[in-house]
Parts: structure tokens; sequence; C-alpha cells
């Protein structure tokens, strides 16, 4: 097969017969065998290490998540199918009974390969959509086509519920590779998260399909809140009345998002990620002191109306998508803050407005998608802030010695 | 300059679209294209508006001092904008409920003031009427072209008629929530921006700046 790729290698290179389809030749190349070339430049200016290592790292970190969320996916489809004991339909039904697999919630085995059947479309669908976009752009520019897609899809198919309609997931991630990154010129030239702007639009395009209650379980009909909407009701003890303790949130034996529910699986990646200095510790650790001290505050406030400020930080950070957000999102090194000081300001600004939105905004249970889209934005300014404060303080030492 | 009626009257359609090439005129493009009877009222009223307004200034010109001319153009045009108001207002009046403020606010429109300032002032009435209704048609082009896509594909309707019929109905079809809201108009304009000048790359603006390409360092084998 090499010596096979080997042999086409000429016809696709510069003055082949179809020199304009390489980077598709590339790809396909380079998705079996490594490249026989190394990225030429640095993606994104402040970081030299090789775009390809950097990306499958990011993948690995993000294997506990996508494991979880098949397990997840498919205990609380199964729970649900138990609880309400009505006939099951469908080809997933058909594929569990001929491998003998069933619906036990007991089984791991049947959970995960319950979640996986679920995970699987969309993320197919993610994948050959998203990738059809990326080939034409790169096609058009002649530009290769890199790995920055696997992350992006892999991302954009864990913040989805698992009921998703497939077609809505098409014209997401549509949204989220051309409008989020192409438009601005491809992978390391975009300002926003490709896959949460491919979210957001969703959130905004069809609100019944990705909020509300009865689409976090993948069963038809059944209604699961997530353990925020219930928050909203009535703080952390309509949530205990819910079933869920805190150590279920924190391992994510909860209703959600497929990839946001357990803290433990993000931490795990945080920790790799942290390890090989892919993601940047301050952003996370940033995030996380601003979520703290915005509960904080809002605890010491205090309101007789709305129970969510009176939320403690440990369960802010175990509900919603924060953890996940915070460790895969918000560290993107493209869109997120450059600076060092900038990143501390970058992920405080994150931390206290995702728990402002959660407990002020009556009509998002969850900000930590919007937020991290709005300090997006806002990178590029508070990195030309930090820029000007450190010039004007060496010039300042410049004229006192 | 020799004088092309035509020209005046169709240059501003495409190859110099108010909104699409100088950007002008956007707040109404989001607010008012969600429907398409109200997008077309406003673009009749728009219309209307730049046209007699320049026609009027055109007429006045060589009279006013330049140092009043802002407001005696802002007493024209909002003279205009009064009339269309009270018009819409007796004859449609449900429309003029939806359309709310916006068309008082035809008033501080920038192609209606851009087009006096630029063109009504240096020219005669009747040019100046043609290039303000080639403007107001170049304004009510793009803003029909947003509001059927939005009409169409976010409630599925146009002119208030099924054309998709809905899911919550018994259709097939969902209707996209974002396209009612305003800024996916501004998506719109910047996709049908993006179109424009891949087609016209005369309209592509120079970059402001260029991006520095640092020499690499040699690396010492």
């Amino acid at each position: 097969m090499k010596r096979y790729f080997d042999r086409l290698r000429p016809l696709f290179a510069k003055g082949g017969q179809y020199e304009k389809y390489y980077p598709v030749f590339e790809m396909v190349d380079g998705f079996f065998y490594s490249s026989s070339e190394t990225t030429h430049h640095a993606p994104h200016v402040r970081d030299g290490i090789d775009l390809k290592r950097l990306m499958v790292y990011v993948v690995v970190a993000l294997i506990p998540c996508i494991l979880w969320s098949w397990f997840n996916t498919g205990y609380q489809a199964n729970l649900a199918l138990a609880k309400m004991g009505v006939a099951k339909t469908g080809w997933r039904y058909d594929l569990l009974t001929a491998l003998h697999i069933g619906f036990d919630a007991g089984s791991i085995l049947a959970n995960t390969v319950h979640g996986f059947l679920y995970f699987l479309p969309i993320y197919l669908t993610t994948l050959i959509v998203g990738g059809i976009w990326e080939t034409i752009f790169s096609t058009v520019r002649q530009k290769e086509i890199n790995e920055g897609f696997l992350v992006t899809s892999m991302l954009f198919t864990l913040t989805l519920p698992p009921n998703m309609p497939l077609w809505m997931v098409a014209i997401g991630i549509t949204f989220g590779v051309v409008l989020g990154k192409e438009i601005f010129g491809g992978t390391g030239k975009n300002f926003l998260n490709p896959a949460l702007t491919g979210r957001a639009f969703l959130f905004f395009a069809y609100p019944a399909e990705i909020s509300g209650d009865r689409v976090w379980v993948a069963v038809d009909g059944y209604s699961g809140a997530t353990a925020l909407s219930l928050g909203k009701v009535g703080g952390v003890e309509e949530i205990i009345r819910g079933g869920m303790t805190w150590w279920n949130a924190f391992i994510g034996l909860i209703p959600g998002s497929m990839g946001e529910t357990s803290t433990l699986a993000c931490l795990l990646g945080a920790a790799f990620l942290i390890y090989t200095r892919v993601a940047s510790w301050r952003i996370i650790v940033g995030c996380f002191l601003g979520m703290v001290g915005a509960s904080l505050l809002f605890n010491v406030i205090g309101s007789e109306t709305n129970p969510m400020v009176a939320m403690p930080w440990y369960w802010h950070l175990v509900v919603g998508g924060f953890a996940f957000a915070t460790v895969f999102m918000a560290t993107d090194p493209v869109s997120a803050a450059m600076t060092s000081a900038g990143r501390w300001v970058f992920g405080l600004l994150i931390g206290a407005m995702t728990v402002l939105i959660r407990v002020a905004n009556p009509a998002f249970p969850e900000g930590v998608m919007l937020v991290i889209l709005f300090a997006n934005v806002f990178a590029p300014l508070i990195d030309f802030a930090i820029i000007q404060l450190n010039i004007r303080r060496r010039l300042r030492r410049h004229v006192r010695a | 300059m020799s004088y092309q009626p035509k020209k005046i009257l169709f240059d501003p359609i495409v190859d110099n679209n108010p909104v699409i090439l100088q950007v002008l005129g956007i707040c109404s493009a989001l607010a008012v294209t969600s429907k398409l009877s109200t997008t077309i009222t406003m673009c009749i009223a728009l219309t209307v508006v730049t046209a007699c307004s320049n026609a009027a200034i055109s007429l006045v010109r060589n009279h006013t001092p330049s140092s009043i001319r802002i407001i005696v153009q802002m007493t024209i045009i909002s003279s205009l904008v009064i009339v269309t108001d009270q018009f819409i207002k007796a004859y449609a009046f449900s429309i003029s409920k939806d359309l709310s403020v916006f068309v008082g606010l035809i008033i501080t429109n920038c192609i209606v003031m851009g087009r006096a300032e630029a063109y009504a002032m240096k020219h005669p009435p009747f040019p100046s009427f043609l290039d303000g209704l080639g403007n107001g048609l170049g304004y009510s082009a793009l803003l029909m072209a947003i509001g059927v896509f939005r009409e169409l594909f976010g409630s599925g309707s146009l002119f208030g008629y099924p054309i998709l019929p809905l899911d919550r109905d018994g259709g097939w079809y969902v209707p996209n929530g974002l396209l009612l809201l305003p800024p996916s108009a501004f998506f719109l304009i910047g996709m049908i921006i993006w179109v424009v000048r891949s087609w016209k790359p005369a309209q592509v603006e120079q970059p402001e700046y260029k991006i520095y390409h640092a020499p690499r360092p040699e690396v010492a084998s």
C-alpha cells in the first residue's frame, strides 16, 4: 500500500496531472502513513511544536471523555428504557438484540455499545460533512488539510445531546467550519472556536433540540432534566432530590451532552494536556479560580428568590459543561489569549462569567459555551492591553536606569 | 463626465451597492428583514425618501450656504420621512406597527444622508433623483434577498403564506430559529458580500497591512 501511494505521488505533485487535488492526496496519505513533510510554519505564531503532534495529543486527552460518553449515553438510555418499559424500536434495538447485548443498565458492555451507537452516527456525520468543507477549502486554497479538524469534529460531537437529528449536526458543523474557521483563513487564523461556533449556531437555530429537559436522554419522550435546569428550580436540594449526588455528578452518571457529564474524565484529560504542555495551565486554573470566586461572591450576597445563588462552587464544578469546556474549549491555542498574563485574565473572565450566566440569567441554564465565544472575541484585546502594559512598564524601568 | 442616466440608475444595484460595497444602512437591514412584508414596505419607503430628498436637495443646492447645508438636508429629509411614516400609518397600520421606529429612523439612515451629501449637492435634480432611486433599489435588492431567505427558512413562509410546511403543524420543515434573530442578517450580509466580491474582485478592499513573514532562522547543522 505504501508503494501504491508512492507511485501515485508524482501524479499529484507540482506539474502532475492532478496537481489541484494534492491536498486530498496528502490527507489520505498522511492518514495512513506519517507525512514525509513536517509542518513548515508554526500554525500559530507562539508555538513551534509540530501541528500534527499537538492535535494528536488533544485527541489522546479526549479519550477518557469519549469512552465515558459512550458508557453514560447508553447508561442513561438503558435506565430510561427500564423505567418506561415501552417497546423498543429502531435499528439500534435490532442491532443490540441481534448481538445478544441487550439493554441491561447494570452491564458495562451493554451501556457502552448502546451509547456508541448514538455517538457513531453523529461523529461520522460531523467528520464527513466537515471533512468535505475542509477539502473544498484546502483544494481551492492549495493548502494542506491538517489534523485540526479531527479535534474540532471530536469536540463538536461531544458537546451535542445524543438524540440530535443528523441533518442538524451537518448544518451545525458546516456553520462552525465555514463561518467559524475557513472564512478567516483556516486553521490557525480563526478567532472563534469552530466547534463552539457550530454548537452556538444549533443552540439558537434549533433550541428545541439542544436545550430543555427532553433531549438529554437518548430515548424519545423521556424527560431527564440536567442538573443545571434542576438547580434553576430549587438549587442543590432539587438536584439531590432529582437523584443525583455530588459523586454521581463528578464521575458523570447524570444526563447531559454526550461528553460533558464527567468531570473526572475531563480532569484526566486536563492532566495529560498540562503535562504535555498542549493546554495552558494558566487558562484552566484561571477558569477554576474565576468560577470559585464568582460563586463565593454570590453565596455571600445571597438571595431569597433565586436558588442558584446559593449553589456552592464545588457543585458548579461538576454540573453542566464547565469542566469539559474549560479543559478542551477554553484552552484552544488558536482562539485563546496568547500572553501569559492575558491567559490568566482570559481564564478568570470565563470562570466568573459562566457562574454569572448560570445564576443571573433565567433564559440560559448553561452559559459556558457563550462565555467562551465571548472571551474568544476579547482575547486579542486582552493580549493588546497586556502587551501595552508591558511596554509601558519597561519604558519606565528604562528611564529609571 | 458624460451624462448616463442608465448607469446612474443601475450602477448602485450591483457594482456600487450601498449596503454591499459601502456597508451603509446595516442597522435597518438587520431589524426589518425577518418578514418580507415589513422588508418590502421599508424598501419602498427608503427608495421614495432617497429619490425625493436627492431631487429636492439638488434643487436648492445652489442657494444653500455650505455652513448650514447639513441642517437644510436634515430638514428636507425629515419632512419626507414624516410624510412617508404618516402615509404608512394611514394605509398599512399593522405593518407600520411591526416596523415601529424604523421608518422614522430613515432620517438617520446613512444611505440617505450619504447620497445627499455626496451626489445631490453636486449634480442637477434629475440625475440626483435617478441616483437616489438607484441607491434605494440597490438597498432594496439586498434587503429583499435577505428577507426572502430569512422568512422562508426562519418561518417557512413568504409574505405570511406558508411555503414549507412546518413540523409543528405536521409538515416536514423544522424552522431555523436563528434566522428570526437579527444577528442572522449579519451572517447573511457577510456571505453576500463574500459572494459578490468573489464574483467582482474589483470590490475587494486593499488590505490595511501586510502580514510580515519573518525570514526563517538559519539552523546550524
